[in-house]
């Protein structure tokens, strides 16, 4: 989690920043499943075998997250695409001064 | 025959915008897109007046979706807190859709206008979700809907200006940062209750009543989360590129509504749930909230004195007004809250007409508005030229305008709460406001350049009177925004005095 959260303050390229966003949000995914563990629980199907089950309900957040997160590294990748398209670069440094020289 | 929808309207004002919005992603038409949003959303305000007269009757609704009872299903609630704010989101929204469709055909290409009608609708949609549901997992993603379809909406704006792409970039990878935290922190909070519905979620918090630190840890993650979408200082930065280089419509749907939904989720999460621990939420309020308002107020002020771009300078100022807003509700009694309401409803109905104004004179001067294009304008286009100047001296407060009560209001719950300190402050950010408007006005109206004044477009100029007529109304005749904002103060405070 911190390793995305550092990708993304750190990083100059913009393609860089979504993929540590990807990481950052995956870590946050694993933290919600890892809460769904029971001591001893199978995965929550009926059977004579299990004792206890995990809990369902995270997983089933966690997928909605998911897709969340994919619409996110969607539209954050199409806006680099367009930035580059406009730009001709997605290095942050190098678009900043561009717009420093069309300021002017 | 309606009957069967009119029960269940809670669900229908969220679900109808968003289907629409499906239906006509991908209509190639220039007018047809338009007219549906707009009959699609005299049926949300029929609805939310529908609901209007429920709450009038039963005070308190909770739909329950695909009868799961909660805490089990996701459940919507409508009660006093927030049938004031969805009926002025159902009434601006409709008459901000009226007000884009000129705006539109201006700044994107036609054959767009489907797609930014539709994700016009799904950012009605999901803001009208978070203003009504009552699960905290539901909220994320509500917010994410509308953050992605704000985003590809301000994103449209890179036609006129290719900022606007770094803008929505920078607002994706913050808004995502802030939303993900709020996940951390709903994680948190149902590992240690089992729960995401809010009611239920005060229930169960209460058997911690010693604290536990992973639920003060939850309970800031969420509060961080949050402030980042709602633009509370010093996490603001995303917002004033993203306001100022977006399509002139869009500026003026989510200057006046978006953050406005967030900070009315944000203080209900506060007063309703928080309320369970009562020392923690005094800290936030007086050492994180209360100087965090003051500096938001000051230097959001201060700093829209410097810009010379119109539209910056109206996203700088809505900082220093959401300023206002959290300053109200760090104040934790029932005048405050009430007041900080208030200001919700004035500022939204405020910075709409301004930012209609300014999104019309970029039109007709076809570039960016900055304060020298603005040379003559007061005599070249009257109609909305004197529309834009009642709306400036009501966020100055002048009386007679709605702008005034709010200050009233704040003026009077800062002063029973003997906070002379702020006071002074708001009222030289007040004095301060008057600087950057005034400037606006010289330009206006007392450069030596005179023009004869020129045809406007009606359709355009009605829906900026409307606004600007309201804020009149509103300031002279301001019983239906208090009773609003009072109902909504009883309910969220009747909780923190038990």
């Amino acid at each position: 989690m911190i390793g995305g959260l550092f990708i993304i303050i750190t990083s100059q390229n913009y393609l860089k920043k979504v993929v540590g966003l990807a990481i950052f949000q995956t870590a946050v995914f694993v933290f919600f499943v890892s809460l769904a563990k029971v001591l001893d629980g199978t995965a929550p199907i009926l059977t004579k075998m299990a004792n206890a089950y995990s809990n369902p309900l995270p997983h089933v957040l966690i997928l909605t997250a998911i897709v969340v997160g994919v619409a996110t590294s969607a539209l954050g990748l199409a806006l680099v695409l367009q930035i580059y398209k406009n730009y001709e670069t997605i290095e942050e440094k190098e678009i900043e001064s561009l717009e420093l020289k069309s300021d002017k | 025959m309606f009957d069967i929808f009119l029960d269940d309207a809670p669900a229908l004002v969220v679900v109808l915008p968003l289907l629409i919005s499906a239906i006509i992603a991908f209509m190639p038409s220039k007018i047809w897109p338009w007219i549906i949003s707009i009959i699609t959303l005299l049926l949300h305000l029929f609805l939310s007046l529908h609901l209007l007269k429920e709450i009038s009757v039963s005070g308190l609704i909770i739909y329950e979706f695909g009868n799961w009872e909660p805490p089990w299903g996701i459940s919507f609630k409508i009660d006093g807190v927030n049938i004031g704010l969805q009926l002025l989101f159902s009434i601006f929204v409709l008459v901000s859709t009226f007000y884009s469709r000129k705006i539109f055909l201006n700044e994107i290409d036609y054959r767009d206008s489907g797609k930014a009608y539709s994700l016009w609708l799904l950012a009605v949609g999901s803001l009208n979700g978070i203003i009504l549901t009552n699960d905290i997992f539901n909220l994320f993603v509500f917010l994410e809907i509308s953050a992605l379809a704000s985003i590809s909406l301000i994103a449209l704006g890179a036609g006129q200006n290719r900022k606007a792409l770094l803008a929505a970039f920078n607002y994706l990878i913050i808004g995502a940062i802030g939303a993900t935290f709020y996940v951390i922190g709903v994680g948190f909070a149902y590992a240690m209750t089992g729960t995401l519905n809010m009611n239920d979620l005060v229930i169960q918090l209460a058997q911690y009543s010693d604290g536990q630190l992973a639920i003060f840890a939850g309970m800031s993650f969420m509060l961080i989360g949050l402030m980042v979408k709602a633009a509370i200082f010093p996490v603001h930065i995303w917002l004033p590129p993203a306001y100022s280089y977006a399509p002139s419509a869009v500026s003026t749907l989510l200057a006046a509504l978006a953050t406005k939904t967030i900070l009315y989720f944000f203080v209900r999460l506060l007063y309703e749930v928080f309320i369970i621990y009562p020392s923690y939420l005094s800290l936030f309020l007086d050492f994180v909230l209360y100087p965090l308002s003051l500096l938001a107020i000051f230097i959001g002020t201060v700093i829209a004195i410097y810009q010379n771009d119109i539209k910056k300078l109206l996203a700088f100022s809505s900082i220093a007004q959401i300023g206002y807003i959290t300053l109200a509700f760090s104040l934790k009694d029932h005048s405050g809250v009430a007041s900080g309401f208030v200001h919700i409803f004035n500022h939204a109905l405020i910075k709409g007409g301004l930012f209609m104004a300014v999104g019309y004179f970029a039109i007709l001067y076809k570039d960016r508005v900055t304060l020298n294009s603005l040379k003559g304008f007061g005599y070249k286009y009257p109609i909305t030229s004197f529309a834009l100047l009642i709306c400036g001296l009501s966020l100055i407060g002048l009386p007679l305008t709605n702008g005034f009560i709010s200050k009233l209001y704040l003026f009077q719950a800062l002063y029973t709460n003997q906070m002379y300190f702020s006071i002074a402050l708001v009222a030289v950010s007040s004095a301060l406001a008057v600087v950057y408007f005034w400037k606006i006005v010289e330009q206006m109206w007392f450069s030596e350049i005179k023009f004869k004044s020129e045809k406007e477009d009606a359709y355009i100029y009605l829906p900026i009177w409307i606004v600007t007529i309201s804020i009149i109304v509103f300031g002279i005749y301001s019983t239906p925004i208090i009773e609003f904002s009072n109902l909504s103060a009883d309910y969220l405070i009747s909780g923190y005095q038990n």
